[in-house]
């Protein structure tokens, strides 16, 4: 039913966008990217390229990724493989100078999962004090609130951020944000109790601690699955010339511990740290971006070690700009090498049978070639090279291959 | 001129990528895993070896679906990586019979120890005083060749008495079937009970047993064969599906026989001659040919496991006290020796030998033979250090 809903909400914008179509096309105004470099992280939610039409108070967008993959692990490959992971709507609104809305609707793997990623009415009361209400994005990190395809030269996203982090993480809940600038400096706060976790993290069919298992359950957006609010807090501070660095951290009790009054585990918490950061190097504007993170879980002594209770990794992108300019037939046309690497250690620990350290990791190298006709659409070609143990630590299995995509915001 | 030099570019460097064939990683050599499929399968079979693979390495249970409440490990591929034999995170503890052709008690919880629990509940407990045994997973390859064996083959090598006076007896291990058992024309049953030919202690008669047993006793999943819950001993839903079962069976009956390596190498040749020669090869039986089976891939098929699949007296430094079947609790089945070198790339890097994996290399195993094999432990303690190296050197190339 509540796909079907989504579903509506999403024929709703195209028709809206297919009327604005009919209309005079001078009427429709792209509302650009703010490029001004005193932006945070957690800004990235509204800047995004819109379309408005005339006056009206509602404007839309929406970004799509499509790729194609031919990936092998030892020797052996599935074979050449086409996908669109993800089509996403944003539908923006501002009710009042001081309130706005703004949505996005992600569909999934060709519509067979869609989903409300974000809708949140933000109430600015002063710039240091703003409420946020309704499904927002949790601020772990940097890639969960500045997630958008088009603004990566990687076709897949970060496994640290998707995988160990849930990436895309969005919950129900209020918060409060704001934002302060000082001449070079920029500072900004966010603090969220919304819906969190539950027993799924420790148990599910990865077989190790997995906090994207509970976004299966999609009753998070109407419950908790045990009545505890989990708090997600983030400050960051960004100079213009040196780079912005963000601390975060999200925690609370993510077992459903209490049912009908009937005690049936210890409350169990889950804390992860966050630290982010982003800079671009000057002259040769070489950007980096990166981002790691700690997991810690109460894991009972009595369940099996297979699911960690330590979890620790990371990213980190390198993109060199090497042509600018008239490139194909675009005026603005950049053409980048970039250079992802990424770690993930799924069971940081050691065995109690052995005193010998538990594997459980993942190494990768994703060389990457990106050409950017426009700012707003990327076309890459990446290279992964990764390198994964299983929880004894055996020989780890070779996993390579490319992978093409073209990504856009529209 | 640059420009349409930088497109010329641009494409070369796409059509290279693209037609590179070393893309994907290069497959390791087949004599360096474990797993893979016997030779000469017929499509429908390996259909149903690709369904038996996903379920015996890809299928992880939890509680939602019937993990526990007790258990030891969350999947068949837990305690057999790539196939091959396990690390003590995952070793087994048996306990509950301490007299042979006795029945395990059950009401103390045994056959097996759920040293785990799903949360919310506490983990079985061994009552104090009660001996166990622990089992250090073994390797699943090959065991297709070994169930195709026929009773009347294994009972060659018995030799109760020891009558041709070479130290060596090997009795087998008679096993109750369990009520699910499904007699085959190769079992030869004696008042009843049927040779068991799996497990440290040979008490498992067939795969499906094996396999059944696996699913109950190691992850407390039910089925149809086996309703009983371990945890509450009583019974259950089934937890996992007829097929399924069906289609593990079958895919541990068609994984390969783990191929040797380095056969015509000069120390192989001399270890093999030094095996041989110290008698190790009179439980380690190498060679055996299978009858015909219902598995045109397995009739008649040479294959080299190192195993006779019998009992044997082991001395009172391996007697744990605790048995199954008819076996003495100072009795243990030959283990099979193929696939040994390989070992280390399935236990975490290092090695984890002997029914509980207390040793740490292949040199403290032959050690730490007594019993019916101290002759050739003794042999193998004289012989000089580079013939001791050669004969490693051969048993890390099965």
């Amino acid at each position: 039913m509540r796909n079907f809903s989504l579903v509506l909400i999403a024929i709703a914008c195209f028709i809206s966008l297919k009327t604005s179509a009919q209309i005079d096309s001078t009427l429709l105004k792209r509302v650009p990217v703010d490029t001004s470099r005193n932006l945070l992280n957690m800004d990235a939610v509204y800047n995004r390229p819109f379309l408005q039409v005339g006056k009206l108070p509602v404007s839309v967008g929406g970004y799509i990724e499509a790729d194609y993959s031919y990936i092998g692990e030892d020797g052996i490959t599935d074979g050449h493989s086409f996908r669109v992971p993800r089509m996403t709507l944003f539908v923006a609104s501002s009710i009042h100078r001081k309130i706005k809305f703004l949505s996005e609707i992600e569909f999934e793997e060709g519509g067979e999962e869609v989903a409300i990623e974000f809708a949140a009415l933000d109430i600015s009361m002063h710039p240091l004090l703003n409420l946020r209400g309704g499904i927002v994005m949790n601020p772990i990190g940097a890639f969960n609130q500045n997630h958008d395809g088009p603004k990566w030269e990687f076709v897949d996203r970060p496994i640290a951020a998707t995988e160990m982090l849930p990436a895309t993480w969005s919950n129900v809940g209020f918060g409060l944000y704001g934002k302060y600038f000082s001449k070079e400096w920029a500072f900004g706060y966010e603090a969220y109790l919304t819906n969190g976790f539950d027993d799924a993290i420790i148990n599910n069919g990865e077989n190790r601690t997995f906090l994207p298992a509970s976004k299966d359950n999609k009753e998070r957006f109407e419950e908790s699955s045990n009545g505890e609010p989990l708090f997600t807090g983030k400050v960051a501070l960004r100079n213009k010339k040196i780079g912005e660095i963000g601390l975060s951290y999200m925690g609370g009790i993510y077992n459903t511990y209490e049912e009908d009054g009937l005690i049936l585990d210890e409350k169990r918490r889950l804390d992860v740290f966050a630290v982010d950061f982003n800079t671009t190097i000057p002259i040769i504007k070489t950007f980096l971006v990166g981002e790691w993170a700690w997991v810690n879980v109460d894991v009972p002594a009595t369940f099996t070690q297979q699911f960690g209770n330590k979890q620790k990794g990371g990213f980190i992108d390198i993109v060199q700009p090497v042509l600018n300019g008239k490139l194909f037939g675009f005026n603005k046309a950049t053409f980048n090498v970039a250079m992802r690497i990424e770690y993930v250690d799924w069971n940081d620990g050691t065995f109690r049978e052995t005193d010998e350290s538990i594997g459980d990791e993942i190494w990768a190298v994703v060389p990457a070639i990106s050409f950017r006709p426009t700012a707003q659409t990327v076309i890459r070609l990446n290279y992964r090279m990764m390198k994964q143990t299983d929880l004894l630590g055996n020989p780890p299995a070779k996993i390579s291959g490319i992978q093409f995509g073209v990504s856009s915001y529209f | 001129m640059s420009k349409k030099l930088s497109y010329l570019i641009f494409l070369l460097i796409l059509m290279k990528i693209m037609s590179c064939e070393e893309i994907i990683p290069v497959a390791p050599a087949e004599n360096e895993l474990l797993d893979g499929p016997t030779e000469g399968l017929s499509h429908a079979e390996q259909r149903q070896f690709l369904n038996g693979d996903i379920a015996f390495n890809d299928e992880v249970f939890s509680s939602v679906d019937g993990l526990g409440p007790g258990f030891v490990a969350t999947s068949c591929g837990s305690c057999h990586p790539g196939d091959g034999k396990g690390h003590p995170f995952t070793t087994l503890t048996r306990f509950g019979q301490t007299l042979p052709n006795t029945l395990p008690e059950l009401s103390i919880g045994g056959p097996q120890l759920q040293n785990r629990a799903i949360p919310g509940f506490e983990p079985e407990k061994i009552p104090d005083g009660v001996p166990f045994m622990k089992f250090t997973p073994p390797a699943v390859t090959g065991l297709g060749f070994l169930a195709a064996l026929t009773d009347q083959q294994i009972l060659q090598y018995v030799d109760s008495l020891d009558e041709d006076g070479d130290g060596i007896s090997g009795v087998p291990n008679y096993i109750t079937p369990p009520p699910y058992f499904e007699q085959k024309w190769l079992h030869q049953p004696v008042n009843g009970k049927i040779i068991g030919r799996f497990g440290k202690k040979a008490a498992a008669i067939d795969l499906l047993q094996q396999t059944v047993s696996a699913y109950n006793q190691d992850m407390g999943v039910t089925s149809t064969f086996e309703p009983v819950d371990p945890f509450s001993q009583l019974t259950t839903d089934p937890e996992v599906f007829d097929q399924t079962i069906r289609d593990v069976v079958f895919y541990l009956r068609t994984l390969k026989a783990p191929i040797p390596r380095n056969e015509d190498d000069i120390q192989v040749l001399k270890g093999k001659r030094i095996f041989n020669e110290i008698q190790c090869s009179s439980c380690h039986i190498p060679e055996w040919t299978t009858p015909d089976s219902d598995i045109s891939a397995l009739s008649n098929k040479t294959f080299y496991p190192y195993t006779d699949l019998l009992l044997h007296d082991m001395g009172p430094g391996l007697d744990d006290g605790a048995t199954e079947g008819s076996a003495e609790t100072y009795e243990w089945r030959t283990p099979p020796l193929w696939g040994l070198g390989l070992s280390p790339n399935s236990q975490g890097g290092s090695f984890f030998l002997m029914h509980d994996g207390r040793a740490r290399s292949i040199k403290q195993a032959i050690v730490l033979h007594g019993g019916e094999a101290e002759s050739s432990r003794n042999q193998f303690t004289s012989l000089s250090e580079t013939d001791k190296e050669a004969l490693i050197t051969f048993l890390e190339s099965l």
